[in-house]
């Protein structure tokens, strides 16, 4: 009997060892853009920041809705303006079994900006801070101006090991030498276009991931990535395309997550030219430049159907927008609501303004860059039309409209007149999309990079440069709250909607949707 | 004949130096790269600093001539995404693409000569019928949708055949291959068949018009008044003697097989070339295009030269007249 007992207990031991190896649990991702390399530090680029943050850890790492969260920092405080101190987490060790110290942070933070051959490097993040090692897990950072927002970019340069990356180059970083790194996973292999493969870092100092295993595969073809996940090659996709969300709903063996981005569709109007070059009289003669009126910008924000454009174009997947971030960020205003859609009030206004017939415009846009991008130009011209100002729509593949649309003109001035262009703030707060599109076009100081209308207000610049001085975060949130209310009241820019970003997984897998696009593999769960 | 030969190749590197003229010019125009690349929170200096970097603040024929010194070293420049030097990124995509093209050509003569000489043999039979119509349909259905029609049969609604990637690949002669693992091979049939099936109607409709043609011939019937078997006179001399254009008419068309290939890579997913291409296009990463494209010029041209001089020693006839010329 006792015999049988013990043989028996073996035979479904072995049973269930065989049914489910300990924890040996596999994921297959379908995603729809690849990293271009494993150097944490090469390209500032969505892809490469969202994947290589499972093996990268960060100081300071940014939860769902980018609020910050201590990563390999525990904490942060500013000891003065200038001056701020971050206590690291001991007993971290990378995936070499090496201790975690100040050294790394300092090395990481040193080559971060100087990647040979890099596209588009780090050096944002680093620019005019210095950072000291007080003791092993202490780092001071000093910064050359008051910089409140030191914190987030401290969130955006991974942490490499400095044993390992003495004298690394990004290719070493590809082949899997160098890829060391403290985060979830581990890097196990990356076959270009082909598979990127995860592996399970048993000695991670947060929240074990449920995957023994991740193998990520890029699909670019929308259509080919619902195809894999319906078909089972893959339990996960991200950026589910419009048309099929509504069938991937109904199907009861798929499980749907959905949450609006950080990222705002809108338009830019020409602000700073008299005559505009996509702006005609209704006879197709010259006309003094509407657009520099702000009636003429109100009626052309009152005369958009925002909740059609959500409904039907973009089939319910987006967020009406009255501002430049969704509720919830860093410095939001609660006064602010979406435009309503009012076409008579739009045409009074144009009256007003002396140009009751309205006016000829182009708009212009991609036809590859944001969600049914083209097909909203297309339908904002429609509803521009109703109102007098007759529209006509030109759309173009991303690669060559941003160059037009930012410096296409003579002496590298913005060619269009009214552009359709979106903005995700990668800081996860309002300071971003303020300083890159409403503040005065300034390049000694950087601000208005992408001011693609050249909207110039010297109160509202003023508010955003003291914004961007002051540490105190209730006095700041009231800045860019402040800005925020006056940009929009005086048009800079009309916001159109909220992108919402959705992930499609099998039955039995969940994730928490998140602002910044971002998939993480450490939090799909199965339930 | 050493004359011919050298002339033939003079004509071919002119030909290389203007295709590469052509090719790089035409790629500069269009748009930025800039824009591609950088994030967009980057300010206005990281924007200069870029352009300076990647060295499109050079005027356009200074970076041509970079570009030929540099390709005379065999140096086709480094990709903009990358960092990479682009032609190891074509090299290390060339081995998938080649083996999809591969196992879609021998699809199409395995399928296809069979058909077609059926047809031909019975024209007036309704088999043969049906497989003429089937032909036009698979040169009038576009890839794409084929593909995904394909993917939506086999792997979503049977679940027999996966969807997408190269599965496993084991290394022959150093070059990874997937048609030697059983995963590999479930996941090369979707993407081989749909390449294959425009040449696959081509080479149906080649065989049967052959076929039709050499059946009437004296040899075959004196082989048939012979007292040969239809099955020896079918195997040796009808398909000996259709076999001709057929060939001639693959090797001219194996080049638009790897052009095609772009859109049943995209749509499988597949890891090969065209993918490489068609992602580059879209990013503007003009080292991989310009070397992309001079690969294909050179790959055509040096099948047209071996083509020419095989054909003047063969033929003598092409060889005095280029003389004459």
């Amino acid at each position: 009997m006792r015999i049988f007992k013990a043989v028996f207990g073996a035979a479904v031991a072995i049973a269930l060892a065989g049914a489910m190896p300990a924890g040996a649990k596999e994921l297959k991702v379908g995603l729809a853009n690849e990293p271009t390399a494993i150097d944490p530090h090469y390209h500032n680029l969505t892809p490469n920041n969202a994947f290589l943050a499972s093996i990268f850890d960060t100081l300071i790492l940014q939860d769902d809705r980018q609020r910050l969260l201590p990563g390999l920092a525990t904490s942060w405080e500013a000891t003065d303006s200038t001056t701020w101190l971050f206590t690291l987490r001991q007993g971290v060790t990378w995936h070499d079994g090496k201790p975690f110290t100040a050294d790394d942070v300092l090395f990481s933070f040193e080559r971060a900006p100087n990647v040979p051959n890099s596209p588009s490097g780090f050096g944002a993040f680093t620019k005019g801070k210095t950072l000291s090692k007080i003791d092993d897990f202490t780092i001071q950072v000093k910064t050359a101006k008051p910089h409140p927002l030191t914190p987030n970019d401290i969130s955006q340069v991974k942490i490499i090991s400095k044993a390992v990356a003495t004298g690394a180059t990004t290719g070493d970083y590809n082949s899997g030498k160098a890829a060391v790194g403290t985060g979830p996973f581990k890097f196990v292999e990356w076959v270009p276009s082909d598979r990127l493969v995860l592996e399970r870092n048993d000695a991670y100092w947060g929240d074990k991931p449920e995957w023994s295993r991740v193998v990520i595969k890029p699909i670019k073809s929308g259509p080919a990535r619902v195809a894999a996940l319906l078909a089972g090659d893959v339990d996960f996709i991200d950026k589910v395309p419009t048309p099929d969300i509504e069938r991937l709903k109904g199907d009861s063996n798929l499980s749907i997550s959905q949450g609006p981005s950080n990222r705002v569709i809108y338009l830019h109007l020409d602000q700073f030219r008299d005559d505009s070059p996509f702006v005609k009289a209704k006879d197709g003669g010259p006309i003094k430049n509407p657009l520099r009126d702000a009636r003429v910008r109100k009626a052309i924000s009152k005369a958009i159907n925002r909740d059609a454009i959500v409904e039907r174009v973009m089939e319910g997947v987006a967020v009406a927008a009255g501002q430049l971030l969704p509720d919830g960020f860093f410095g939001v205003s609660s006064k602010l609501k979406p435009e309503a859609y009012d076409p008579q009030g739009a045409k009074d206004l144009l009256a007003q303004a002396g140009v009751p017939d309205g006016f000829q415009l182009t708009i212009h846009g991609p036809n590859d860059r944001y969600i049914n991008d083209a097909k909203i130009a297309e339908a904002i011209a429609q509803m521009l039309t109703r109102v007098g100002i007759d529209t006509t729509v030109e759309t173009m593949p991303k690669s060559v409209y941003f160059k037009r649309a930012s410096r296409g003109a003579e002496g590298g001035l913005p060619e269009f007149s009214l552009v359709l262009v979106g903005w995700g703030a990668g800081t996860g707060e309002a300071s971003s999309p303020l300083k890159s599109l409403i503040h005065t076009y300034d390049k000694s100081q950087g601000f208005g990079s992408s001011n693609r209308g050249r909207h110039s207000d010297a109160k509202i610049d003023a508010l955003i440069e003291e914004a961007l001085a002051t540490v105190n975060d209730a006095k700041r949130e009231a800045l860019l709250q402040d800005a925020t209310e006056r940009a929009i009241g005086t048009l800079a820019i009309i916001p159109l909607h909220y992108q919402v970003s959705t992930w499609a997984a099998r039955k039995g897998l969940s994730y928490a949707p998140r602002t910044d696009e971002r998939t993480l593999y450490s939090e799909v769960h199965a339930n | 004949m050493s004359a011919f030969v050298i002339r033939r190749l003079m004509q071919s590197i002119a030909v290389v130096m203007v295709m590469s003229l052509i090719v790089f010019f035409g790629v500069n125009i269009v748009g930025d790269p800039v824009d591609m690349l950088i994030n967009p929170e980057a300010d206005q200096a990281d924007i200069e600093a870029a352009i300076k970097a990647l060295g499109l603040d050079r005027p356009a024929h200074e970076q041509y001539w970079y570009f030929l010194v540099n390709a005379f070293k065999g140096d086709l420049g480094r990709s903009f995404i990358f960092g990479q030097p682009a032609l190891q990124l074509i090299v290390q995509r060339m081995p998938a693409t080649l083996e999809l093209a591969f196992s879609a050509l021998f699809l199409s003569v395995l399928v296809g000569i069979p058909l077609g000489v059926y047809a031909g043999l019975r024209p007036e039979t309704l088999t043969a019928k049906t497989i003429m119509s089937g032909s036009i349909l698979g040169f009038s259905l576009p890839t794409f949708w084929v593909g995904l029609m394909m993917i939506m049969i086999f792997a979503v609604m049977l679940g027999w055949l996966p969807s997408t990637g190269r599965g496993e690949t084991v290394l022959l002669f150093g070059v990874p291959v997937s048609f030697l693992t059983l995963d590999g091979l479930r996941h090369l049939l979707l993407p081989a068949v749909n390449l294959a099936l425009f040449k696959m109607s081509l080479v149906t409709r080649l065989a049967r018009a052959g076929t039709r043609e050499v059946v009437h011939q004296d040899y075959i019937k004196f082989a048939r008044a012979k007292g040969l078997s239809p099955r020896r006179v079918v195997l040796v001399h009808v398909l000996k003697n259709i076999m001709i254009p057929v060939v001639t008419v693959i090797g001219l068309e194996f080049g638009g097989l790897i052009a095609f290939s772009v859109v049943t890579e995209s749509v499988f997913a597949w890891p090969g070339m065209g993918k490489l291409i068609i992602e580059s296009i879209q990013n503007l990463d003009r080292p991989v295009i310009v070397a992309y494209l001079m690969i294909t010029v050179l790959m055509f041209v040096f099948i047209n030269l071996v083509v020419d001089v095989l054909y003047s020693m063969l033929d003598p006839r092409v060889r005095l007249q280029d003389m004459r010329a």
